[in-house]
């Protein structure tokens, strides 16, 4: 083998390379936080009356779950533009990423919502307490039981998808790990490090979120 | 010259189709036979082999594709290979899917109920004969779901071949974009494409998880 | 005396289906009922309407000087004073026995923790299961639970109980205690409405028998009167298949 393996080269740029590491991690966490919201929108859209809310709902997620998520971010990164509205790498990175992120999260709430059986609201009311109390009290901590995992693994798999937005040259390691490429030309050096760190983070962050479990979810099931 | 969105640019991204569909069997076809043999070693009784296909799966699953596809397309030249934009996406697909699949279908294999390993046993089969004739079949087809719905993700995951220069529908895509200054219309046609063969495949993955599910 | 709940010209349908039809029903304070009947007659879902757990189509229903009107507030009035417990108990997995039974005096009727929780104490121990408040349902049997259940509608301090069939998903040897309880609670004056199998506890402690099939209230009778001689040929079909098993 002729190849000189140079990771000097590479580690010289650690700085930049935590750097990306750091935007990928808040990049992810904005997305996750967004990406909820847009899903507990979308399943309670999902269990309305009115049925154009509903089709909307479904044909949403649909959607975004069955085409590629380079597809996704770059209809809207280049489609924007051609509609008039001019928008940056990190702003259509986010928005992609939080729109994507929802689609999962919905199906995750209401799968954790569904398996709650229907006696628990009957008692709930029973007793006198109101829909919102009961969904506070009664229905939120058992649903979380089964969404939190769901919910954290979807975490990890937000972090590692977001590396497909150096498409659109948004910021964060894996664009970080390019550009260190086109200046050292030491690829798989700097790519086995980017590979590293990824596994780094996913690893870290499966391992608290089980930890977290652990502790908030821990009452006894028969 | 920025040219018209037409029937040729329709075409010409239609034709990406022909490759994400052929690179898709390819590393699922690939891929299922390195994942069923995963899925035996991840199951095995040698603890080597449980730990080597274990840290096999974990890195496949902890790192990015497009990771795995730079790692694959910048590590060929250095083992002495010319890089190929269909070779590198194929060995990195194949890889990937080998991983995902041995996962699954490792849950398959330990969603057999134990009596039939035992009864197996009792009747005097060896490992190959126990494998072949009654857990694996049983196996597959608790896994049969998920497996489809790996299918699904394995097709979108060919459109990264495309950051690799794999000209494939989201490249074609990318291509006629970039000429006709259309995004809107190129990606939107290209998504919808995906759609059309990823939502029929997903619908089945659900049917057969009615059908099917490991009650565990 | 005056009457607790009045139903009038009750009819509700599932659809299509007739599930109750012109039921007329009066209950007065103290009074202890068992409904019975074959299944599918209509007898959960006719205490599930009294405090609005169902919706009727028709009729009216009037439980302790308050029509439900189908409004919120007449909804809540009507809960506060009527309590249930479940077939299948539904006490809440992921609280102790006495979160359970303080979570709605303290949400639903503003009562302080503490007040709650001396009540709430009181109540686990009229069921005799006070030793396990700290515990978590998946810890505790069947009979055990079912228990928690009624100490947990009564910490609402209810005029009228409800139970519906509160012991057909226990294991035999766990119905008797709960029984033990019903009984015992009946004996303290509570007014009871009970959907249940039981035959010997509605002799026991049954003022009225009511008998239901195809949604329609078909006989009344003191307990005596209907076992020894039920006027329906469809209570006597039912008795005659009940009692062969017994």
């Amino acid at each position: 083998m002729t190849y000189q393996f140079d990771f000097g080269a590479v580690l010289e740029y650690w700085p930049q390379l935590a750097h990306g590491c750091a935007l990928t991690l808040s990049m992810t966490l904005l997305s996750v936080l967004a990406g909820l919201t847009i899903g507990l929108l979308t399943m309670l859209a999902g269990r309305s009356r009115w049925r154009p809310l509903r089709l909307l709902a479904v044909g949403y997620i649909e959607l975004v779950r069955n085409t590629p998520f380079l597809m996704q971010v770059l209809f809207l990164y280049f489609g924007l533009p051609q509609l008039g509205i001019g928008i940056t790498p990190w702003p259509a990175a986010i928005i992609a990423l939080s729109l994507n992120s929802g689609a999962f999260a919905a199906e995750i709430i209401r799968g954790g919502v569904e398996g709650i059986p229907r006696g628990q609201f009957e008692a709930g009311a029973a007793l006198g307490l109101h829909p919102l109390q009961v969904l506070r009290f009664i229905v939120l901590k058992p649903a979380m039981r089964v969404i939190y995992p769901a919910l954290s693994g979807q975490f990890v798999l937000l972090l590692l998808t977001s590396s497909i937005v150096s498409a659109i040259s948004a910021e964060e390691l894996t664009a970080v790990a390019q550009q260190i490429d086109t200046t050292t030309f030491r690829s798989f050096e700097i790519y086995i490090i980017a590979t590293a760190l990824y596994l780094l983070m996913a690893l870290l962050f499966s391992q608290a979120f089980k930890a977290v479990e652990r502790r908030a979810f821990s009452y006894p099931q028969k | 010259m920025i040219r018209d969105f037409s029937v040729n640019e329709f075409l010409a991204i239609v034709s990406g189709l022909k490759a994400t569909v052929l690179l898709s069997l390819l590393a699922f076809a690939g891929g299922g036979l390195g994942g069923l043999l995963i899925a035996l070693a991840r199951t095995s009784q040698s603890a080597v082999l449980r730990s080597a296909s274990a840290a096999f799966i974990d890195f496949f699953q902890g790192t990015p594709l497009l990771m795995q596809l730079f790692l694959v397309f910048y590590g060929l030249p250095v083992l002495g290979y010319h890089v190929n934009p269909w070779v590198a996406a194929g060995i990195g697909l194949t890889l990937h899917a080998g991983a995902f699949l041995g996962e699954i279908w490792r849950g398959g294999i330990q969603a057999v109920p134990r009596g039939q390993t035992e009864a197996a046993h009792a009747l005097g089969l060896g490992y190959m004969a126990r494998m072949r004739d009654v857990v694996l079949p049983q196996a597959l087809r608790l896994s049969l779901a998920p497996t489809v719905g790996f299918l699904v993700q394995l097709i979108k995951g060919t459109s990264l071949a495309a950051v690799i220069g794999f000209v494939e529908l989201s490249r074609s895509a990318q291509i006629i974009s970039s000429t006709t200054y259309k995004p809107l219309q190129a990606y939107g046609l290209a998504g919808l494409c995906y759609f059309a063969i990823c939502f029929p495949l997903s619908r089945f993955s659900a049917a057969l998880e009615r059908r099917y599910a490991a009650k565990t | 005396m005056q009457s607790l709940i009045e139903m009038t010209g009750v009819q509700k349908y599932y659809g299509s289906f007739h599930a109750l039809r012109d039921v007329n029903l009066t209950v007065r304070k103290g009074e202890k009922i068992v409904l019975c009947g074959p299944s599918g007659s209509g007898k959960s879902t006719l205490i599930r309407c009294i405090n609005h757990l169902e919706t009727i189509q028709q009729g009216s229903i009037v439980v302790d000087g308050t029509r439900l009107d189908g409004s919120m507030r007449t909804i809540d009035a009507v809960r506060m004073e009527v309590g249930m417990v479940f077939q299948s108990f539904n006490l809440f997995p992921h609280m102790t026995v006495l979160q359970n039974c303080t979570l709605a005096p303290i949400r639903a009727r503003g009562i302080d923790k503490a007040a709650a929780e001396t009540t709430a104490r009181r109540y686990l121990e009229r069921v005799h299961i006070l030793d396990q408040a700290a515990k978590y349902p998946a810890q505790l049997s069947g009979g055990q639970q079912q228990r928690v259940a009624i100490a947990r509608a009564l910490c609402m301090e209810p005029k009228v109980m409800l139970f519906d069939e509160p012991t057909s998903a226990l294991d035999p040897e766990m119905v008797k205690e709960v029984l033990d309880t019903m009984i015992v609670l009946a004996r303290d004056g509570m007014t009871m409405i009970c959907v249940t199998h039981e035959m010997g506890f509605a002799r026991q402690v049954a003022d009225r028998v009511i008998f239901m099939a195809d949604g329609q209230i078909l006989e009344e009778a003191a307990p005596d009167a209907f076992f020894r001689n039920p006027q329906h040929p469809r209570a006597r079909a039912f008795l005659g298949e009940i009692l062969a098993h017994h």
